[in-house]
C-alpha cells in the first residue's frame, strides 16, 4: 500500500517501473465452450469485514439510515411535505436508482459477450499481477474500482473480467441516459448497474439518497464500487477533467472513520479500434448523439461483423486512501460534529479531491496501452499532405524510441520489422486511409458525389482528421510536458530559465482544461519536461539558462507540432470572441458559432487545423477563459449569455500566437 | 459555627476512641493531631505494604512486590509466586499455548533483567547543600541514597521500565524527601523556592504517562518529594460522610483503614494497590466502580495544595458552590506542575451490604456494545461493566488455574459447547462483559435481572460469576504479566481514551488494525496482540482501554518501534474523535497533543496559572503544559 501510494507522487521513478505483462483472456475462451464460461462455479474472495446483505435489504438499511433520516426532516421541515412524503419520494428515488444485482443475469451476459468479444477482438489481454493485486485488495479493505471510459463496452468489459477471474462483481455508477433502452436498463440493473440522474444540483434528498446508497455499499463490503472518474466516455480519447463528485462520496467514509481504509484501484482500458470512433467524431462536429435505445444497440449489430482489433485491461496498483490521505487530511475535523449530519467538504478536503482526482487520472493515462498506431496517426495529422511509406516507416521508427525515452507503455510486436508493424496497423485502420503507390494520407473526400457542397467537403474530411487525431491523443500525454516546454522555448524571448518556466507554465494554466495536469504540480511538470528532454540529448538546461543542442531541432519542432492544433484552436475561439462577438452572445449559442466561424475560416482557406471543430475544443476553450476571468457568465433572464473581455482574450491570443512575448505584466493584467 | 466545629471536634474524638480499641492488630489510627514526630513512624497503627524504603518489598525494574511474579517453571507451566493474590501459588495450564500462540514466542528465547542495580551507575547527586543544612534544620527526613533516588526517578511507562530491565539509569533526582505532615509540605516548597530548586512530587509511583521523568534539560537540583508518609486519615465526619486524608496515602491502605470503620471511598483505580490520593487527584483518576461512587472530582469536597505562592484552598466544606470556575479543576490533572496536593477531604459511603460479580456472553463485539449503550441509556449500570473483546476473552481464558476436579472441567467444557454449538457464537467473535453489583441485597438481585434482561434483547448469555471475577483480577495482574512477557522477548503496553457512544466500534476497530499495521510496517515479524475493552459507560460515551503487545525478537530497536506504533495508535485514536486521555493523563508522553486538544487558548489559560502559580518553576516536571 506504502508503495503505491509513493508511486503515485514520484513520476520519475514510475518512467523507469517495468509493467506488468499480459495474458489474453480470449485465448482460452476460444478452446472452450461459452457456456460452460458462463455456467461455471463463481466463488469470489469476499472483503474480511463483509456484511452480507442482500440487494433488497440495502434499500432498507439506506432508508432507515441516520442521515437520510436527518435529510427527510430537514427536507420535510422546508417544503412544509409530510416527513412520509418525502419519504416515500426517497424509497421512490430509491427504487429508481437501484441495482439488482444477481448472478443469472450475470452468466447471461458472460454467455453473451464471450461470443461478442470474441468477434470483435482479435484478443483481450489483461495483467494477471494486476488481478492478483486486486484480489488481495478486495479482501483487504472495499475497493473503488476506477476505469477509463472511452467506450460503452467498458463497464460490460470490467464486470466480465471480474467475473472470468472470481472476483467480486462491483456495482457501477450508471448514467441515468441507458434507462430509456427499457429491456437492456433493465439487464444491466441485474448486472450491478445503479442509475444516477445526470443533474441534481440543488436536490438535497435526491444527493442524501444517493451518496447514502454508495456509502453503506461501501461501508459493508456489499461490492466493489465502480465508476467513471471522467464522468462520461471521452469523445476524444484524451482523459477528461475527472469530476470529483462521486469520488468524495467513497472517501467519506474513511475520512469518519467509518473505515479503515478504502482501495482505490485504478484501470486503464484501451482499445486498438474504437468502436464508437466515427459517432465521435460526427457528436464532435454538431451531429447530436444518438438517443441510447436498444433498437439503437441492435444496429450496432453490423459493428460485430467488423475487426477491432486487440484490447487492453491493466488494473492498477490500488492506492490506499489512508497513505494517500496522510499529513493532507485532518480527520479530526469530524469530531465536533454528528457523522449522519452532512457536512460541507473544507477547503483542504477539497484540495485533496481534486488533488487525488487528478493524480488518479494520471495513473489511467501512464497505464493505458498505446499500440503503434497512435504513433502513426501522430504523424499523419501533423503531415495533412500524408507520407510516403518510406519516410513513415522510418519517422514511426524515431518516433517510436521517443516515446519509450518519455515513459510511453507501447506494446510494440516483439518479433516484428517496422513496416510489418506498420502495414498491420494501416490495415486494421484502412477506412481512415488512403493508400496510394507508396503514399499513405488521411483519406481524401473524393469519392463523395458532385454534388456534394464545399461544407460537406469539410465536414467529411473533419471527421475522418478528428477520428485519427482521437488516436493521436492516446499519446498526446507522454509528450505533454515536453512539448508545452517545446512550445515555451519557442514563444520565450530569451533563453533564461525563468522566462520560460513562466512561458510554460502560461501555456499550462491555458490547457489545463485540455489536458490533464495536476493542479499545483508547475515547477515538478517543467522539471520532469527539462529532464526528458536533456535526457535525449535535446537540451542543455544549465543554471539559469536552457539551450537547445546542436541535433535537437527536429524534435523540438516536432514537440512543438504536436500541441499545434490546440494553439490554433484555441486562437480561433478567440479570434471569435473579440471580432464576431456583441453583449447577446449565449452559452448555448457559443459551440454551433464558434464552429460557424471556424467553417468560414477553413473554406476560405485561411485555416488549415480542421480540430478547430471540434466542439471538445471550443468548450475547453471557453472553459479556461471562464477560468481565467477573460469571460465572464452573466445570466440575462432565462438564459446565460457570456460577456468577452476583448482585451483580455485578444492579449491571450497574441500571447497564444508567440506574437507577444510573454511576460507576466500579460497575465497580471487579466 | 463555633459550636459546629467543636462538636465535630468532640465527636471526632469518640470516634477515634472508639477506634483506638479496636487496633489489636494495629492497622489503624484516626489522629486529629498537628503533625506527626518522626519518631511515630513506628507506631503498628501505619504499618502498610509499601514501606518507605520501597526497595525492601518492591521490585526495582518491574511492577509490584519483588515475591510477586510470574513465571515458567521446568515443566514450561506458568505459575505465579508469592502468597498475596488469589492466584498467587497456582499453576497456569493454558498460559504457555496461549503465550507462544499469540505472539509466536518461545520459551526457549530469552530476554531476562539484569538482576540487580548497579549502584555505580548512578550518577551522583547535584546537591543544593544550603538547601540540604536548611532541610536539615527544618527536621524532614531526606537522603541521596541512590536506590532510594532510582526508585523515584520513574514511573511504569514501557520505556522506562525496559531501560530498567537492561540496567540503564537516566537522569534520576538528586535527592528524596518525605514529608510527614501538610507543614512539612510547606517548608520544603519554601526552601525550594529560596534555594530555586526543582521539586517533582512522587504519590505511588505509578504512573504512565511519563510524568516523573526528570527532565532532560533540567540544571538544578532535581528533589523527588515523596508523599508516602502523609498516610493518615486525620478524622471521618459520619453526619457529612467525609473523611479527611492526608494525600500520600495509597489506595489500598485507604480502603483497608476505611473499611475498619464500616466505611469505603469506593475509588478503585486498577492501580489502587500502589497509587495514592494526591496522585488521584493530580492526574483526575477514574475508579473502576465510579457508576456508584463517582470518579475522582465526584469524591472530593476539599483540596488543600502547597504551592510556591502559598496554600490553595476553599474555605469550606459545601458540597457545590457556585464562586467562579471551580479551583479544584485547577488542581486536579494539575500532574505535579503547580504544588504539592496535602490534604484532601472525601466522600465516604458505607460498606456495601452484598457484592456480586456476574459475566455476560455476547456474539460479537458489536452486540457487546450496543448492550452496554442501552444500559448507559436506561442509566442502570452497575457498579462496574466491562466488555472485553474476542482477544482479551482469550486472554482472560488462558489466566483459568489449574481445576481441582474432573467436574470443574467438565461443567467448564459442557459450558462450552452449549455457547459455541448450541447458541450458534463463534469462538473467534465471542466477547464477554463483566460486571459488578453492589448494594443491598434485594436491590442487587433486582439490578442484576434488570442488566441481565436487557442483555438478553442483545443476544448476551449470563455466563457465570467465576468468569466475571477473573475478568477483574486480570486488571490487577496484567502489569505482572508484562513483566513475564518482557523477559521472553514479548513488550506491551496499555492506553485508554474515551469516546462518544457512536464512535466506538469504529474507534477499536481502527485503532486496532492500525497497530497491526504499523507494527508490520515497523519490521514486527509476528502479527501483534491488538485488543481492547469498554471499562467505563457513561451518559454521553464510553472510556476504551486498548492492549496491545508484541514479540520483538529481532528489532535492533524495540523501544523505538514501540513508541512509533503507540504514537500512531494515538494518532490514530484522536482522528476517530476520542480523546487524548481518559485518566491516565498527560504527562511528558503525550504533551504534545495538548495543544489541539484543548485549543491554543485554552494552553494559554493553563500557562498563565502555571506562571502566576509557580513562577520560578519550581515544580519543574515538565508534565502536562
Amino acid at each position: 500500500m506504502e508503495m503505491a501510494s509513493r508511486s503515485l507522487y514520484s513520476s520519475r521513478q514510475r518512467m523507469l517501473k517495468k509493467r506488468d505483462d499480459f495474458e489474453d483472456v480470449l485465448e482460452e475462451l476460444r478452446r472452450s465452450s461459452d457456456l460452460r464460461y458462463a455456467l461455471r462455479c463463481y466463488t469470489p474472495s469476499l472483503y474480511k469485514g463483509l456484511v452480507p446483505c442482500k440487494a433488497s435489504m440495502l434499500k432498507t438499511i439506506v432508508l432507515q439510515s441516520d442521515h437520510l433520516q436527518y435529510v427527510i426532516k430537514q427536507v420535510s421541515s422546508e417544503s412544509g411535505d409530510s416527513s412520509e412524503c418525502v419519504t416515500e419520494e426517497a424509497s421512490l428515488i430509491l427504487d429508481e436508482m437501484a441495482h439488482r444485482l444477481q448472478l443469472s443475469t450475470v452468466r447471461f451476459f458472460a454467455f453473451m459477450l464471450s461470443k461478442a468479444f470474441k468477434r470483435l477482438f482479435r484478443s483481450v489481454c489483461v495483467n494477471e499481477e494486476g488481478i492478483q493485486r486486486l484480489q488481495q485488495a478486495v479482501q483487504e479493505h472495499p475497493v473503488v474500482l476506477l476505469p477509463s471510459h472511452r467506450s460503452y463496452m467498458d463497464f460490460l468489459m470490467m464486470s466480465y473480467l471480474l467475473y472470468m477471474y472470481d472476483l467480486p462483481l462491483p456495482v457501477i455508477a450508471a448514467g441515468m441516459d441507458f434507462m430509456s433502452m427499457k429491456f437492456i436498463g433493465e439487464m444491466l440493473r441485474m448486472s450491478g448497474a445503479f442509475f444516477i440522474r445526470r443533474s441534481f444540483g440543488g436536490d438535497k434528498l435526491y444527493w442524501a439518497v444517493f451518496s447514502e446508497y454508495v456509502k453503506t455499499m461501501l461501508r459493508n463490503g456489499y461490492a466493489p464500487i465502480e465508476f467513471f472518474l471522467e464522468g462520461t466516455r471521452s469523445r476524444t480519447c484524451k482523459s477528461l477533467t475527472p469530476k470529483t463528485g462521486l469520488l468524495n462520496i467513497v472517501m467519506e467514509p474513511f475520512f469518519k472513520g467509518e473505515l479503515f481504509d478504502v482501495n482505490l484501484v485504478p484501470v486503464s482500458i484501451s482499445y486498438e479500434r474504437i468502436l464508437e470512433e466515427s459517432l465521435y467524431a460526427r457528436e464532435l462536429l454538431g451531429v447530436p448523439k444518438p438517443k441510447e435505445s436498444t433498437s439503437g444497440l441492435l444496429k450496432a449489430r453490423q459493428v460485430l461483423s467488423e475487426d477491432f482489433g486487440s484490447m487492453h485491461v491493466y488494473f492498477g496498483h490500488p492506492v490506499s486512501l489512508r497513505s494517500l490521505a496522510e499529513g493532507k487530511i485532518n480527520r479530526c475535523q469530524y469530531n465536533l460534529l454528528p457523522r449522519y449530519i452532512p457536512q460541507k467538504p473544507s477547503t483542504d478536503n477539497h484540495e485533496f479531491l481534486n488533488d487525488a482526482a487528478f493524480r488518479l487520472v494520471r495513473m489511467q493515462e501512464e497505464n493505458m496501452v498505446l499500440k503503434p498506431w497512435v504513433l502513426i496517426a501522430m504523424l499523419l495529422v501533423q503531415n495533412p499532405d500524408g507520407l510516403d511509406l518510406s519516410s513513415l516507416t522510418e519517422q514511426t521508427d524515431w518516433l517510436r524510441h521517443l516515446a519509450l525515452a518519455f515513459g510511453a507503455f507501447l506494446d510494440w510486436p516483439d518479433h516484428a520489422s517496422c513496416s510489418e508493424v506498420i502495414s498491420c496497423s494501416l490495415a486494421l485502420h484502412r477506412h481512415l486511409l488512403t493508400v496510394s503507390a507508396g503514399h499513405v494520407q488521411l483519406s481524401v473526400t473524393e469519392a463523395l458525389g458532385a454534388e456534394t457542397t464545399p461544407e460537406e467537403a469539410v465536414f467529411h474530411r473533419a471527421v475522418v482528421v478528428l477520428s485519427c487525431a482521437s488516436y493521436r491523443n492516446q499519446i498526446l500525454h507522454v509528450f505533454l510536458r515536453p512539448a508545452l516546454l517545446a512550445v515555451a522555448m519557442q514563444s520565450a524571448n530569451s533563453n533564461r530559465k525563468d522566462d520560460i518556466y513562466s512561458c510554460f507554465s502560461f501555456l499550462r494554466n491555458m490547457f489545463s482544461n485540455e489536458f490533464i495536469l495536476c493542479p499545483g504540480d508547475s515547477v515538478q511538470d517543467f522539471e520532469e519536461a527539462c529532464y526528458l528532454l536533456m535526457k535525449r540529448g535535446v537540451l542543455q538546461v544549465l543554471e539559469h539558462e536552457i539551450v537547445m543542442s546542436a541535433s535537437g531541432h527536429s524534435t523540438l519542432a516536432f514537440l512543438c507540432a504536436a500541441l499545434d492544433p490546440f494553439l490554433q484552436g484555441y486562437q480561433v475561439v478567440c479570434r471569435y470572441l473579440c471580432e464576431e462577438t456583441n453583449e447577446s452572445l449565449t452559452e448555448k449559442e457559443f459551440v454551433p458559432a464558434v464552429r460557424n466561424f471556424a467553417l468560414k475560416l477553413i473554406l476560405a482557406g485561411r485555416l488549415k487545423c480542421y480540430e478547430a471543430l471540434s466542439s471538445d475544443l471550443q468548450k475547453n476553450t471557453l472553459a479556461a477563459l471562464l477560468r481565467l476571468k477573460a469571460v465572464r457568465k452573466v445570466k440575462v433572464g432565462d438564459q446565460v449569455t457570456l460577456r468577452v473581455n476583448k482585451i483580455a482574450v485578444n492579449s491571450l491570443e497574441d500571447t497564444l500566437g508567440g506574437t507577444i512575448p510573454t511576460q507576466k505584466p500579460v497575465l497580471a493584467r487579466l | 459555627m463555633a459550636s459546629n466545629s467543636s462538636n465535630a471536634q468532640q465527636r471526632l474524638r469518640i470516634i477515634a476512641g472508639h477506634l483506638q480499641k479496636h487496633t489489636g492488630d494495629g492497622n489503624t489510627s484516626v489522629a486529629a493531631q498537628e503533625c506527626k514526630a518522626e519518631a511515630s513512624r513506628s507506631d503498628p497503627s501505619s504499618v502498610t505494604p509499601v514501606p518507605k524504603r520501597r526497595q525492601e518489598v518492591m521490585k526495582w525494574n518491574g511492577w509490584g512486590y519483588s515475591d510477586s511474579r510470574f513465571l515458567f517453571n521446568k515443566k514450561g507451566q506458568a505459575e505465579f509466586t508469592g502468597k498475596r493474590y488469589r492466584l498467587s501459588g497456582l499453576i497456569l495450564p493454558s498460559l504457555k499455548d496461549w503465550f507462544e500462540g499469540t505472539f509466536g514466542a518461545n520459551l526457549q528465547h530469552k530476554s531476562l533483567a539484569t538482576p540487580t542495580l548497579n549502584l555505580s551507575a548512578v550518577a551522583p547527586p547535584n546537591l543544593s547543600e544550603p538547601f540540604v543544612e536548611d532541610l536539615k534544620a527544618a527536621s524532614v527526613s531526606a537522603s541521596h541514597d541512590p536506590e532510594d533516588r532510582v526508585f523515584r526517578a520513574h514511573g511504569h511507562c514501557l520505556h522506562e521500565i525496559f531501560a530498567l530491565r537492561e540496567g540503564r539509569i537516566g537522569r534520576v533526582p538528586d535527592m528524596v524527601v518525605w514529608p510527614s505532615c501538610h507543614s512539612d509540605v510547606e517548608k520544603i516548597v519554601d526552601l525550594a523556592c529560596k534555594h530555586n530548586v526543582c521539586l517533582i512530587p512522587f504519590g505511588g509511583g505509578t504512573s504512565v504517562s511519563s510524568a516523573l521523568e526528570c527532565p532532560h534539560e533540567e540544571t538544578r537540583s532535581i528533589v523527588s518529594l515523596d508523599t508516602s508518609q502523609m498516610n493518615r486519615i486525620l478524622w471521618i465526619d459520619e453526619k457529612n460522610l467525609t473523611a479527611h486524608v492526608e494525600a500520600g496515602i495509597i489506595g489500598q491502605d485507604l480502603e483497608r483503614q476505611l473499611n475498619e470503620h464500616g466505611y469505603c471511598t469506593g475509588h478503585e483505580p486498577d492501580s489502587m494497590e500502589f497509587s495514592s490520593l494526591g496522585g488521584w487527584v493530580a492526574t483526575r483518576a477514574s475508579g473502576m466502580k465510579k457508576n456508584i461512587y463517582g470518579n475522582i472530582e465526584d469524591l472530593v469536597v476539599h483540596i488543600k495544595m502547597v504551592t510556591p505562592r502559598g496554600v490553595i484552598e476553599k474555605s469550606c466544606l459545601g458540597p457545590r458552590m457556585s464562586t467562579g470556575p471551580d479551583i479544584h479543576h485547577f488542581i486536579m490533572g494539575s500532574e505535579g506542575t503547580l504544588g504539592v496536593v496535602t490534604e484532601v477531604t472525601m466522600k465516604i459511603r458505607p460498606i456495601p451490604e452484598y457484592q456480586k460479580y456476574g459475566s455476560v456472553v455476547f456474539p460479537n463485539f458489536q452486540q457487546g456494545v450496543a448492550c452496554l449503550r442501552e444500559v448507559a441509556r436506561q442509566r442502570c449500570a452497575p457498579a462496574s461493566i466491562r466488555l472485553m473483546d474476542n482477544e482479551q476473552f482469550q486472554f482472560g481464558h488462558a489466566l483459568k488455574p489449574q481445576v481441582s476436579s474432573m467436574f470443574t472441567s467438565f461443567v467448564d467444557g459442557l459450558k462450552k459447547f452449549y455457547i459455541t454449538k448450541f447458541k450458534g457464537f463463534d469462538p473467534h467473535h465471542l466477547c464477554v462483559a463483566t460486571l459488578l453489583f453492589e448494594g443491598d441485597r434485594g436491590k442487587v438481585l433486582q439490578h442484576e435481572k434488570q442488566v441481565y434482561d436487557i442483555a438478553a434483547k442483545f443476544g448476551g448469555l449470563a455466563a457465570g460469576e467465576d468468569n466475571g471475577q477473573r475478568g477483574y483480577m486480570l486488571t490487577f495482574v496484567i502489569a505482572y504479566l508484562r513483566d513475564l512477557g518482557m523477559d521472553y522477548y514479548v513488550m506491551g503496553e496499555s492506553f485508554e481514551t474515551s469516546v462518544p457512544w457512536d464512535r466506538i466500534l469504529d474507534l477499536c476497530r481502527n485503532v486496532k488494525e492500525r497497530i497491526v499495521r504499523e507494527c508490520k510496517e515497523r519490521g514486527v515479524q509476528f502479527a501483534p496482540l491488538s485488543t481492547c475493552r469498554v471499562t467505563q459507560t457513561y451518559d454521553a460515551g464510553a472510556c476504551v482501554y486498548f492492549y496491545f503487545a508484541f514479540n520483538y525478537r529481532g528489532l535492533s530497536d524495540p523501544v523505538h518501534v514501540y513508541e512509533k506504533v503507540e504514537h500512531a495508535a494515538r494518532e490514530e485514536i484522536l482522528a476517530n474523535g476520542g480523546s487524548l486521555s481518559h485518566h491516565h493523563g498527560v504527562g511528558k508522553l503525550r504533551k504534545e497533543w495538548m495543544k489541539e486538544s484543548v485549543s491554543g487558548v485554552g494552553l494559554g489559560v493553563l500557562k498563565s496559572v502555571k506562571d502566576f502559580v509557580d513562577p520560578q518553576n519550581i515544580f519543574g516536571s515538565g508534565n502536562l503544559l
